[in-house]
């Protein structure tokens, strides 16, 4: 009798969690993927219109643009948080003073926000106020570094702010993972006289495949998410060249309603996220049960 | 021996090299910020004032303009606390509640409503914000300190529940059992035994959803009040928009302002920081 009243305030209790996972989360993901396939401009409209705004939205050269965007900043981001997190994380284990402090400088850009990062490297990057014009103060009129204005190469500065920002988190977890490993190997390594940088190439980092797994997927989700950092550094221009899906799919609900094609370009960047992190997900999980 | 000098000077080397790349923008937003507007203009924002002045953080805090709004960033500034410390509370204690029955009174429905929470959680929030729009308007309360309260409850319940179930899942089973034996109900067994035992994952928690909460660009941006705007959709607006020659020197002091409170949490509280991300990175 006691035990039945207390699985109901149990329940009762989870009662807003369901709201929660049903509504805010399930139900709200369902009705998006649902307004992409109808009408909708500047407010929601039921007609049903079949897979026209897919068609619409791949046949657009900004979509495309916005599309390529996510994968070569998604390629660029995690290729430098991984090599200067993981880099970072070993150098900091060979240290034997000095550890918090440099932990510290590497790990603050975290606390910040992405719009701060991003704000704070436009004035770097930006040849009107930063580096071009220092350098051109000092001297030497002819120098010029304006990726951030060009339409090639605002992506990569796009991506250099964010690897600004998220190598720290890399570089935590691997140091926590690298010092997890049995101390033992050191001792048995300094017998058989391997290399320092052996040990850690070809004994440690390989142990530690559930934090490689844990760290690309943190990364994966960040790259689809990445909005704040674009709209603060560059706001997808000059044009339109540094856009990505997340940044579109906002221009498209809110500036230029157009929802049902928004609706559409969100459900694509949800679609390209399974599709990456499902096949990696159930690889890694065969293989810890094989 | 001499070669293990030679290796630690490089060691140190290139950590100090990794150094300035994460140090530069502060120390380009600390100068430049300090630098009359005079000086910003002639010389370059990365190197030394001649002169330091304090005048653009006072201009950034209470004066300078976005658009038509003269009165700093102090108003959205207070804003966001308003937002902030509401739905903290609330998120907290929901997660604790639900990671208190997840972990606790583990039945296979709430085993389902976690995964289903789990997996929800790594959905782009852009899916959200139609059917958002179109909730708050029903309620009323599109572009109000009470409906961005409600998005990031709902919203930070998801990684409060996990902090929690997972710090809950930790616990002793016998604490909840021999608590029951002595008659305690459900809400007693919360409060007396396992509300006790949490001070570290309170702290963590707050931590965590507070930052989110105060750093958040997105809803900020689509749901803030004109006038009204929580900090970080005012200040990039602010060095966005800015009319006629731009005050790069108060515009840097706004965002230099607009990222001390989460600068100095993780300054004060880092362990904290730490723990709670990489432990919330674990369950991914």
């Amino acid at each position: 009798m006691r035990f039945s009243s207390n699985r109901a305030k149990a329940w009762l209790v989870l009662l807003p969690c369901v709201v929660v996972v049903g509504y805010f989360i399930w139900g709200f993901a369902a009705y998006t993927a649902y307004l992409s396939v109808t009408k909708s401009t500047f407010l929601p409209d039921h007609e049903f219109i079949g897979a026209d705004n897919y068609r619409t939205l791949f046949s657009q050269h900004r979509w495309w643009v916005a599309y390529s965007n996510l994968f070569i900043f998604g390629g660029l981001y995690l290729a430098g948080c991984l090599s200067l997190g993981i880099g970072l994380a070993v150098l900091l284990d060979r240290l034997t003073q000095g550890e918090a402090l440099f932990r510290t400088i590497y790990l603050y850009p975290m606390s910040l926000s992405l719009v701060v990062t991003g704000l704070a490297w436009q004035w770097i990057l930006n040849p009107t106020t930063g580096i071009q014009r220092l350098v051109r103060n000092a001297g030497y009129p002819d120098f010029s570094f304006n990726w951030l204005v060009s339409p090639d190469y605002a992506i990569v500065t796009v991506a250099f702010a964010a690897v600004w920002h998220g190598t720290g988190l890399i570089m935590i977890l691997f140091l926590a993972g690298i010092k997890s490993v049995d101390a033992d190997i050191w001792q048995a390594a300094r017998i058989d006289r391997i290399p320092v940088w052996r040990v850690y190439a070809n004994i440690i980092l390989p142990q530690l495949r559930a934090t490689l797994l844990t760290a690309v997927m943190l990364l994966g989700f960040q790259v689809v998410r990445s909005f704040d950092v674009v709209v603060a550094l560059t706001d997808g221009g000059p044009g339109y060249a540094s856009d990505v899906p997340a940044r579109y799919v906002f221009e498209f609900f809110f500036q230029r309603g157009r929802i049902g094609q928004g609706a559409a370009a969100a459900v694509v960047m949800v679609a390209t996220m399974i599709a990456i992190v499902l096949p990696y997900l159930v690889f890694e999980v065969r293989r810890r049960e094989a | 021996m001499r070669r293990r000098r030679r290796g630690s000077a490089l060691l140190y080397g290139a950590l100090f090299a990794a150094g300035l790349y994460f140090l530069t923008p502060l120390y380009v937003m600390l100068v430049a910020s300090f630098k009359s507007l005079q000086e910003v203009r002639t010389s370059s924002i990365i190197s030394l004032p001649e002169v330091w002045t304090i005048e653009p953080w006072i201009k950034a805090w209470s004066s300078a303009c976005s658009g038509l709004e003269c009165d700093g960033i102090r108003p959205y500034f207070i804003a966001t606390f308003e937002i902030a410390v509401p739905a903290v509370l609330l998120a907290v204690l929901l997660g604790a509640l639900n990671g208190y029955v997840m972990a606790k009174w583990r039945s296979r429905s709430a085993d389902v409503i976690f995964l289903l929470l789990l997996i929800g959680s790594f959905v782009p929030l852009q899916l959200y914000l139609i059917p958002l729009a179109v909730t708050l308007r029903e309620l009323n309360a599109y572009g109000t300190t009470a409906g961005l309260v409600l998005i990031h409850t709902v919203y930070g319940i998801p990684l409060t529940t996990m902090l929690f179930r997972n710090f809950y899942v930790a616990l002793p089973d016998e604490l909840v059992r021999a608590a029951i034996m002595d008659g305690a109900g459900f809400f007693r067994i919360f409060f007396q035994v396992i509300l006790p035992l949490s001070p570290a994952i309170i702290i963590v928690s707050v931590i965590l959803v507070f930052s989110g909460i105060y750093n958040d660009f997105l809803f900020a941006l689509t749901f803030g009040e004109t006038g009204k705007r929580p900090i970080m959709a005012a200040v990039q607006n602010l060095v966005a928009s800015s009319y006629g020659v731009k005050e790069h020197n108060v515009n840097i002091a706004a965002v230099m302002i607009s990222a001390l409170p989460t600068l100095l949490l993780f300054l004060i509280a880092g362990r904290f920081f730490v723990r709670g991300l990489t432990q919330g990175a674990l369950k991914g």
